[in-house]
């Protein structure tokens, strides 16, 4: 995708940058993956759609973790606001149009991001780690203590929606919400990449690269922050959203640590910063989880632990950038 | 009325201790190398672990074994500290948090492998069962000597931390690491011996916890978020922050818990949002 340096050097600055965000084909790919998993494995949509879930608040993750550099333990605050917000608008006022709910709770997570992120992003290091937690606890807490409104730990059941656009109703496969989760992925997937090369998601990784830097220019820093902040609360809200819709059914664990972790878990093995690390580190671990871990939990947990510390020390850039690497190696060895 | 007042209090602080004896290293630690340790839960839990095989595989004693357990668990967190920890001093945060979450997951796999899934029981001695009777009014023995042997402990580390050379030169690598090393202090080496100690300590916190916390696998996460709190609210470097923050919190999640079931933890959490948002280095940390 990034062009090497010796063809950086060969034409004009103004064209490699107008260059490094163009469309290259392999971009492509993950489309078309997950469009022949619609036809090639009707059996498996419904894991195909949590997978497209997770990949979609993965990617909201990387606009915060990789992109910011915000290290956030309390990602799984905005993905259980979408939820609940979206779920609550079904359960208990019975508004069933999937669209605007998911827009609902899109928003409320925006929201909610907007707020704890303007009050937190002041800070960095080991109290902005804490701060992020907190939050996200803290809204777990009100969810377990408000039980009467969310159903507290034995879930929020009774989450019926009307056919997608009034016409496409839900059938056993899943195939209706796969198509609908995909559709969602694909437009906010468009709005990030637009971000991400945007002069405003350049000056974000400014801040990632050097703060100080970036005070000394002039940037608006805290401003900027907030706002990528919001973005990704609002993602991560819509992937929330999706996830009450097509379970039908949302539990504390939308707000849980353990979703926190895992989120950044499956983006740092992806890769983080680049986009499409969501694309690969979501699938990977779902599909390999799926496999393993109900038949040994133990040793999927112990493979897990033990990929995360290898990538820390060994593969900091994820399977992409594994897969980056064997491309190189595979290119050099051509004449 | 007084009585449960009376009870409350004790078994807060009791537990106010627990937290103290685990977090405190944890504290150090992280004033020392800024290193964000949240495989901190697991060395507690090793503790616990360690402490009931020691009882039932060797038949030792309850306090001996606590004892060596947290030595044992003192002294294998030392190569660890050596071949990871040491390899991501200078790395930011998102690196020490993966690594440490990767040891997490590769402890509690390994221990739920060997110990499985359910809850260990230990028995503790004749003399720590049953209740104390003061005269005025009965309590919990264990509660009591979970006091004594918190007490004990605090004033031991604010004699080593203030009275001692090794303190001094603790506190002075927290203040201002670069320095202490210009002064001759081998900070590498006085961190390697600081994370065996708080290592140690955390073991011992996990033994002395599993007659009042349990004792199952998931110990190593389910009472980190309250180790960090610990840490992130008393100041990281500040024995006298952990001590405060430890206690406080311990009544005031054991009153909760009593008081107030169902909401008492939000609020636990929505203090500890709004004390870090007015000091972010906590109460006693260096900005």
């Amino acid at each position: 995708m990034a062009a090497n340096s010796a063809d950086a050097a060969a034409e004009t600055a103004a064209a490699y940058l107008l260059r490094r965000h163009r469309w290259h084909w392999a971009e492509a790919l993950p489309w078309l993956v997950a469009i022949g998993v619609f036809f090639a494995f009707p059996d498996y949509l419904a894991l195909g759609t949590q997978i497209l879930i997770w990949v979609l608040f993965t990617l909201s993750l990387d606009l915060v973790l990789g992109y910011a550099g915000v290290v956030t333990l309390g990602h799984a605050a905005f993905f259980g606001t979408g939820a609940y917000a979206a779920g609550l608008l079904s359960a208990r006022l019975g508004w069933g149009e999937p669209i605007s709910a998911l827009a609902f709770g899109a928003l409320c997570a925006a929201a909610v991001g907007f707020v704890s992120g303007w009050v937190l992003l002041r800070y960095r290091g080991l109290t902005l780690l804490m701060l992020t937690l907190a939050t996200s606890i803290m809204l777990y807490e009100l969810g377990n203590a408000r039980a009467d409104v969310t159903g507290g730990f034995d879930g929020l059941a009774g989450i019926s929606l009307k056919p997608l656009l009034g016409a496409f109703d839900y059938d056993l496969y899943g195939r209706t919400t796969y198509a609908y989760a995909l559709a969602v992925l694909f437009v906010l997937f468009l709005v990030a990449r637009r971000i991400v090369w945007s002069p405003f998601g350049q000056a974000v990784i400014g801040i990632r690269e050097n703060v100080r830097r970036m005070h000394a220019l002039g940037s608006p820093v805290h401003r900027r922050l907030v706002t990528i902040y919001t973005v990704a609360a609002a993602m991560a809200g819509a992937a929330g959203a999706l996830h009450a819709q097509t379970n039908a059914f949302v539990t504390l664990g939308a707000l849980g640590f353990e979703r926190s972790a895992t989120v950044v878990v499956l983006l740092v093995l992806g890769g983080t910063g680049r986009l499409y690390g969501a694309f690969l580190g979501a699938p990977a671990y779902l599909l390999l989880e799926d496999l393993l871990a109900k038949r040994s939990p133990e040793y999927w947990e112990f493979g897990v632990g033990l990929a995360l510390v290898l990538a820390v020390l060994f593969a900091r850039r994820g399977l992409l950038g594994l897969l980056e690497d064997a491309g190189r190696a595979l290119a050099r060895r051509r004449p | 009325m007084l009585n449960i007042a009376a009870g409350i209090l004790l078994d807060g602080l009791a537990y106010g201790m627990i937290l103290f004896i685990i977090s405190v290293g944890l504290s150090v630690t992280m004033g020392l190398m800024g290193f964000v340790n949240l495989a901190h839960g697991a060395f507690a839990m090793a503790g616990g672990y360690a402490t009931v095989s020691l009882m039932q595989g060797l038949g030792l004693p309850f306090l001996p074994a606590l004892v060596l357990g947290a030595v044992l668990v003192g002294l294998a967190s030392v190569p660890l500290e050596r071949l990871l920890y040491a390899r991501l001093y200078r790395a930011g945060e998102l690196d020490q948090v993966l690594l440490t979450i990767g040891l997490v997951f590769m402890a509690i796999a390994v221990f739920t492998f060997f110990y499985g899934p359910a809850p260990r029981p230990l028995q503790v001695p004749a003399f720590l069962r049953g209740s104390v009777d003061l005269g005025f009014r009965s309590l919990a023995a264990y509660r009591l000597f979970m006091v004594v042997v918190g007490a004990l402990l605090v004033a031991a580390l604010w004699f080593g931390f203030e009275r001692t050379r090794l303190g001094a030169m603790i506190r002075a690598a927290v203040d201002n690491r670069r320095m202490a090393q210009s002064v001759g202090i081998d900070v590498d080496r006085l961190f390697t011996l600081t994370f065996a100690v708080g290592s140690g300590l955390a073991a011992l916190g996990g033994g002395l916890a599993v007659n009042i916390l349990g004792l199952t696998p998931t110990f190593a996460t389910q009472y980190l978020v309250f180790f960090l709190i610990v840490v992130a609210v008393g100041g990281a470097g500040s024995v006298k922050g952990a001590v405060v923050a430890s206690l406080v919190l311990g009544i005031t999640d054991n009153a909760g818990k009593y008081l107030y079931p169902d909401g008492g933890a939000f609020f636990i959490y929505a203090a500890t949002i709004a004390l870090l948002v007015a000091r972010p280095a906590g109460l006693y940390g260096r900005e």
